[in-house]
């Protein structure tokens, strides 16, 4: 969980995008360090194969400035999608803040998402947290494609909680930034708990 | 608990970074670094100006999960530590109070023996100190809401919104 040090005055949260392999986690990632000034945000760090798929993560620190007097970070994390690559899942979720599911909106990938969200839930639980607790997004990604399914459709399997959600192409960064505004913004607030 | 929010207080901070240095000194070792099992620096000592410390505290952590992982599969808890050998410089990587990490960088100025030596010796000191710091989760929590109101989430929506834009 957060890590919060009152003598130098730092605050840093962790953020991990979760959800099926392929659905758009480290091009959010990418996304987000191309478009961020350098002096605020650290080195991306992509542990993947050759074929630049996430092979146990991708990590990228970004300073939100200070508040407060409280100089705050967010620790942003990708977990490999790909369905064999659970144990590195777990490890990732260790200590996590704040959760952004990236589903794939493409019809074919339908039964990925309800299967990454119940493999979440279930690695969440293993670490002795919940889903109603934790501070969840979830983020529709590729609705520019045209083989895409409803968004009340996705809503209705994926989001019975009714967590705040967001359209995106995350290629083009629409909706990259309002997904991540969300989570940091409710993450934030669970500093208090 | 290994997970729970970690909150490190003014004092508990200068006695963390005593022992770092005087470990760092004893062991002749070019730094220290003290990171949390989620991958954050608590803090460190010794000259890491060139280092990228995030990434490598992120790194570390998760260097220290996936082996945790390997002894799992043989059966063991965990590996209490682990050693890089590079070239020129070196790791040796323990864990304290079963939810801290613990690394200590050194060159050939020194020796694996000692550094294992020192690290034992302090190990004991900075177990004690973090498990004051776990037992002061009630004052922690009062802490938090003392210092994490409205005031502050208003003031980190604005960073926020003028951020991520």
């Amino acid at each position: 969980m957060s890590l919060i040090n009152y003598a130098s005055r730092e605050i840093n949260c962790k953020i991990v995008y979760y959800g099926p392999g392929l659905g758009g986690k480290t091009t959010n990632l990418k996304y987000i360090y191309s478009k961020i000034a350098p002096g605020i945000r650290g080195k991306l760090i992509s542990l993947a194969t050759e074929l630049d798929r996430t092979l146990f993560f991708d990590f990228l620190p970004v300073d939100v400035g200070t508040i407060k007097g409280f100089k705050t970070r967010f620790h942003l994390y990708t977990v490999p999608g790909q369905v064999y690559y659970n144990a590195s899942r777990k490890l990732i979720l260790k200590g996590v803040d704040g959760i952004i599911f990236v589903a794939d909106s493409q019809i074919e990938r339908f039964d990925d998402n309800i299967d990454s969200m119940e493999n979440m839930k279930l690695n969440v639980a293993n670490i002795g947290l919940s889903t109603s607790t934790i501070p969840l997004v979830i983020q529709y990604n590729k609705r520019d494609l045209p083989n895409i399914s409803p968004l009340d459709k996705l809503e209705t399997v994926l989001n019975p909680q009714r967590v705040p959600y967001y359209e995106a192409v995350a290629t083009q960064g629409v909706g990259v930034f309002d997904t991540l505004k969300a989570c940091s913004k409710i993450v934030i607030r669970t500093l208090s708990r | 608990m290994p997970f729970e929010s970690v909150n490190i207080f003014e004092q508990d901070f200068w006695e963390i970074n005593e022992n770092l240095e005087h470990l760092k000194k004893e062991a002749n070792a070019e730094s220290v670094l003290l990171i949390d099992k989620a991958g954050q620096l608590i803090t460190s000592t010794g000259d890491v100006t060139e280092m990228d410390m995030s990434a490598f505290a992120s790194l570390s952590a998760a260097d220290f999960a996936a082996t945790s992982q390997l002894a799992s599969l043989i059966g063991e808890n965990e590996f209490n530590t682990l050693f890089h050998q590079g070239k020129n410089l070196s790791l040796y990587v323990s864990v304290i109070a079963q939810s801290v990490i613990l690394v200590v960088i050194f060159s050939k100025k020194t020796t694996l023996g000692l550094v294992r030596l020192r690290v034992n010796s302090i190990s004991k000191k900075l177990n004690e100190i973090f498990a004051h710091i776990f037992e002061k989760l009630g004052a922690a929590k009062e802490e938090r809401q003392k210092n994490f109101g409205e005031d502050f989430f208003k003031e980190a929506d604005s960073e926020i919104d003028n951020l991520f834009t």
